[in-house]
């Protein structure tokens, strides 16, 4: 069956089973590799991607039921990674692995295009379904706020205090 | 992606074995430099250096001994520098070549970073493992630059016709301050490849004042493909006409194939390859199964749902979690059947004893979860096996795959790729042995990639443990008396991998009568290590226990293991021990200063946990609060952790956010992680089952701090996970009077009041 959506602006049609899960559509038929594996059953939200502006798990979303609509992946969130995200995400170098953030990246742009100054309530809301196994959990929370302060111009702080040590 | 990291590096380099100049003499120096011009210009340094630091190597070694190769500097002053180990997530990738670029005397803005491909003629001890890079390779990382940094200055010396002595180093410039004369290195590459080496035992390194990097905050320097979502994993790792293959194993560990459906397989959708893997009956290297191969993995993954295939389960189906807890519970019974260690007299201790606690503390096997299933990408082609292999060991999976292939281990080429998690999980490579097999059968490129399912039911455990402790303190308050009878896994008297316990495990030495012993048990799951092994289980069973005699003792518990540790311990049997005290009580009265400790809670509700460990050279100790609803909700608050791990932080940035990550790992353990077994299997398949920490739980803080010491430094991947367990409990138990002696928290009611 061919189904035909928007990728990351760029219109694509393929000829796949109308029941493969997006995700799958996305890294072994297109080649896009950013949306992750790593549980298939949309509980860890490694997979994010925004489906017309929704942040959705690709992992069990049929591709059939995407025909016609508009597909951000983390590649597509911003033409050269400057996203507010992106760039905040490597200043407080919130990655370990790396294997999750992709996905967390997708999560929080979708939560700050709905609540532009989202409380920590509203972080726990959205960023629950995104696991990170390394533990990144202060600095994404960090990172949200920082990027949700920069969009607005404000200035804030939260989360934990670090230290480089002394005698 | 690229195919080959370092292939035309290998063929400029013309790297080989050691000459016979440094074989010669059982104790001589292998330390050498080669320097070597490259083809359009520029120097490739290649330095050997022997990994353990100590200059001098014994002949037995000298035959592994070869050259490393870090530096490719080009005459525009590109410098880029090999990562050599394995990156997980643990930071290496950007550690190591700091050290080198700091003793070279670049900026780091001028570095880019290239990781190695394993290559054992080349590099050595390329494993991720242990939180054993830093202590490893300290020295030999900031030697290989240093010896650069003195070729440079050679360079200078001999075109300018002054005395190296004479000039300075710094950004990568050389200078002469009497004569204002100044050079790039890249204009000095191609004259530096023609000297001979400097010494790299005898070249002059940094005084730690004059570091530039190392001890300031460097991000990881595949941030920015990680935030735009680049292919960096084993995942992502394509080939031209690559095919894609799962691998069906039977549930129950071990069992074979008797029958399979192939051909209904082979007539899925998109099914090129169907067929029986027999396996030579290991379940570290190849275990029998069904292979189906595909033109995308989510066709492969499908036709699974054809397939139907007739196990011989064998004798694991006999083995369940229910059991073991019946069969720990009758051997706790009986007299351990392995003494560990008896000082004193404990039965007259414990009579004598004030106030005496028993308790049997439990937890259950783990699966590592790490988010990046198992996976592999292999091409048999012309003889040889090229694999991109997302491993923390690519020396035992070279190995694991030659010996069950049959094939020679230079037949096998591994590009190390990053790995979505590692955990202790990728040192063992039986996904790199299957992949390796279906790539001969079907000849094409094929990644093979496991199912959450596939992993977590076809890990190597944390193995459960079972521990029945009594203790007994005086009058005085100060623990006398203690006596484990620790029921694990093994036979013929030996423990299952991870599963053991030592000697000298904390309080052994330290309490005048001590009594601690072992019973085994047949175990048919696979074990193995997971982020600090033993320590991550048996952490929360002695904290914990030394914590319920501090309360029994009507003690503070930071007080309480001060007097501890200011003991003077009884001498230390056979290996293990060596525990520095004051190390220890260092972090534990740092931790307790900054927590602001001040003993138990005085509110309902809330608590306050301590607890302390000493795993892989590094010794730490945190502070825990929680909240606990009266109905029994947790709320982790915040945490201080205190850790000494020598007398320096190599990256800051990542070294805050690493003990952070064990800190949070630790809670994840102790919060909802079980894996049971029925009929040899495991039940736990994916996350709705075994749920792993999220957002929600974690801390709101989790307050870093570094006591620096003078000693040589040491790793982070690991330690920071142990104490965070027991202190959490201990705080839960500060919080409700609730005492939690088997994980995970999540079986119990924590409600109060």
């Amino acid at each position: 069956m061919v189904v035909s959506f928007t990728v990351n602006g760029r219109s694509q049609s393929v000829d796949v089973s109308p029941e493969m899960p997006l995700l799958w559509v996305l890294r072994d038929v297109l080649d896009i590799k950013g949306p992750k594996f790593g549980c298939g059953i949309s509980r860890c939200g490694a997979c994010t991607v925004h489906v017309n502006g929704t942040a959705r798990r690709s992992c069990t979303l049929e591709v059939e039921r995407v025909e016609g609509a508009q597909i951000t992946t983390i590649e597509g969130l911003s033409p050269d990674g400057t996203h507010p995200l992106q760039l905040i995400w490597d200043e407080l170098d919130v990655a370990q692995c790396g294997y999750c953030q992709g996905g967390q990246i997708m999560a929080a742009a979708a939560l700050l295009d709905e609540i532009p100054n989202p409380t920590d309530d509203d972080i726990d809301i959205a960023m629950n379904g995104n696991i990170c196994r390394c533990g990144t959990y202060l600095r994404i929370r960090e990172a949200i706020h920082q990027a949700a302060s920069a969009t607005e111009g404000a200035s804030q702080g939260t989360g934990s205090a670090s230290d480089g040590g002394d005698r | 992606m690229s195919r080959h990291a370092t292939g035309a590096d290998a063929a400029a380099a013309g790297q080989g074995a050691p000459t016979d100049d440094a074989l010669q003499g059982g104790m001589s120096r292998r330390n050498f430099l080669k320097v070597t011009g490259i083809a359009g210009g520029g120097l490739l340094l290649a330095v050997g250096i022997d990994p353990l630091g100590n200059g001098l190597l014994a002949a037995e070694r000298a035959v592994d001994f070869v050259p490393n190769h870090f530096i490719r500097l080009t005459p525009d002053g590109m410098v880029t520098i090999m990562a050599q180990n394995p990156e997980i997530g643990q930071g290496v990738k950007t550690m190591l070549p700091m050290l080198i670029a700091d003793e070279f005397d670049v900026d780091w803005e001028s570095v880019t970073v290239e990781q190695a491909a394993h290559e054992p003629d080349k590099y050595s001890r390329q494993f991720a493992g242990g939180s054993n890079a830093t202590p490893t390779h300290y020295m030999p990382m900031r030697r290989a630059g240093a010896v650069g940094r003195q070729l440079m200055k050679d360079a200078a010396a001999q075109q300018w016709g002054v005395d190296a002595s004479t000039l300075e180093t710094g950004s990568g410039v050389v200078s002469h301050p009497a004569s204002g004369r100044t050079v790039t290195y890249g204009e000095l590459a191609d004259l530096a490849a023609t000297l001979p080496a400097p010494d790299p035992e005898t070249v002059p390194l940094k005084d730690p004042s004059e570091f530039r990097i190392i001890g300031t905050p460097r991000r990881n320097v595949d941030n920015p493909k990680i935030v735009t979502g680049q292919p960096l994993f084993g995942i992502d790792f394509t080939l031209p006409g690559m095919l894609y293959a799962v691998y069906e194993k039977c549930p129950v560990f071990n069992g074979t194939v008797v029958s399979a459906n192939l051909d209904a397989v082979l007539a899925a959708d998109g099914v090129r390859h169907a067929f029986v893997v027999d396996g030579v009956g290991n379940t570290s290297t190849l275990v029998g199964g069904v292979a189906i191969v595909a033109d995308t993995w989510w066709q492969a993954n499908k036709a699974r749902e054809i397939l139907e295939v007739v196990w011989d389960e064998g004798p694991a189906a006999e083995q369940s979690s229910a059991g073991f807890q019946a069969r720990a519970d009758e051997l706790s019974t009986q007299t351990p059947e392995n003494m560990l260690r008896e000082d004193g007299d404990v039965d007259a201790a414990m009579g004598a004893a004030a106030a005496t606690v028993e308790a049997a503390y439990s937890y259950p096997f783990i699966s590592h979860a790490q988010l990046e299933p198992d996976n592999c990408t292999a091409w048999w082609h012309d003889g040889v096996m090229e694999m991109w292999a997302p491993t923390q060991t690519p020396d035992s999976g070279r190995r694991d795959v030659a010996n069950v292939l049959g094939i020679e281990e230079d037949q096998i080429t591994i590009d190390l790729i990053r790995c979505g998690g590692g955990f202790g999980r990728r040192l063992y490579n039986e996904w790199m042995v299957e992949t390796a097999w279906i790539a001969r059968e079907v000849g094409v490129p094929v990644k093979l990639l496991w199912t959450r399912e596939d992993d977590m039911t076809h890990d190597r455990y944390r193995p459960g443990g079972f521990h029945y402790l009594k203790g007994g303190v005086d009058a005085a308050g100060q623990l006398t008396a203690w006596d484990n009878h620790f029921v694990s896994y093994g036979s013929d008297g030996r423990f299952a991998g991870s599963a053991s316990l030592s000697a000298t495990e904390f309080p052994s030495r330290y309490v005048p009568n001590f009594r601690s012993g072992a019973s085994l048990m047949p175990l048919l799951v696979p074990t193995g290590a997971l982020r600090a092994p033993g320590s991550n289980a048996l952490a929360f069973v002695m904290q914990g226990f030394i914590d319920e005699l501090a309360n029994a003792a009507g003690a503070d518990p930071v007080q309480f293991r001060l007097d501890l540790l200011n003991r003077t311990p009884l001498p230390t049997t056979g290996r293990g021990g060596g525990l520095d005290t004051a190390r220890m009580a260092g972090v534990l009265e740092s931790v307790a200063d900054r927590a602001g400790w001040s003993g138990p809670s005085t509110t309902p509700g809330k608590g306050r946990g301590v607890a302390f460990h000493y795993s892989h050279r590094g010794y730490f100790a945190e502070v825990v609060d929680v909240t606990v609803s009266q109905s029994g909700r947790l709320t982790i608050d915040d945490v201080w952790v205190v850790g000494d791990v020598g007398n320096q932080i190599i990256n800051p940035l990542n070294a805050v956010n690493n003990v952070q990550g064990g800190v949070i790992e630790g809670f994840s353990h102790a919060l909802g992680q079980e894996i049971t077994i029925e009929g040899g299997a495991v039940v736990q398949q994916n996350f709705n089952t075994y749920p792993l920490i999220r957002l929600t739980e974690a801390p709101r803080s989790i307050d870093v701090h570094f006591v620096l010491t003078d000693n040589a430094p040491t790793g982070l991947g690991e330690p920071s996970l142990p104490p965070a367990i027991p202190a959490l409990v201990n705080a839960i138990h500060d919080a409700t009077g609730k005492r939690i002696r088997s994980l995970p928290i999540n079986k119990h009611d924590l409600s109060w009041g």
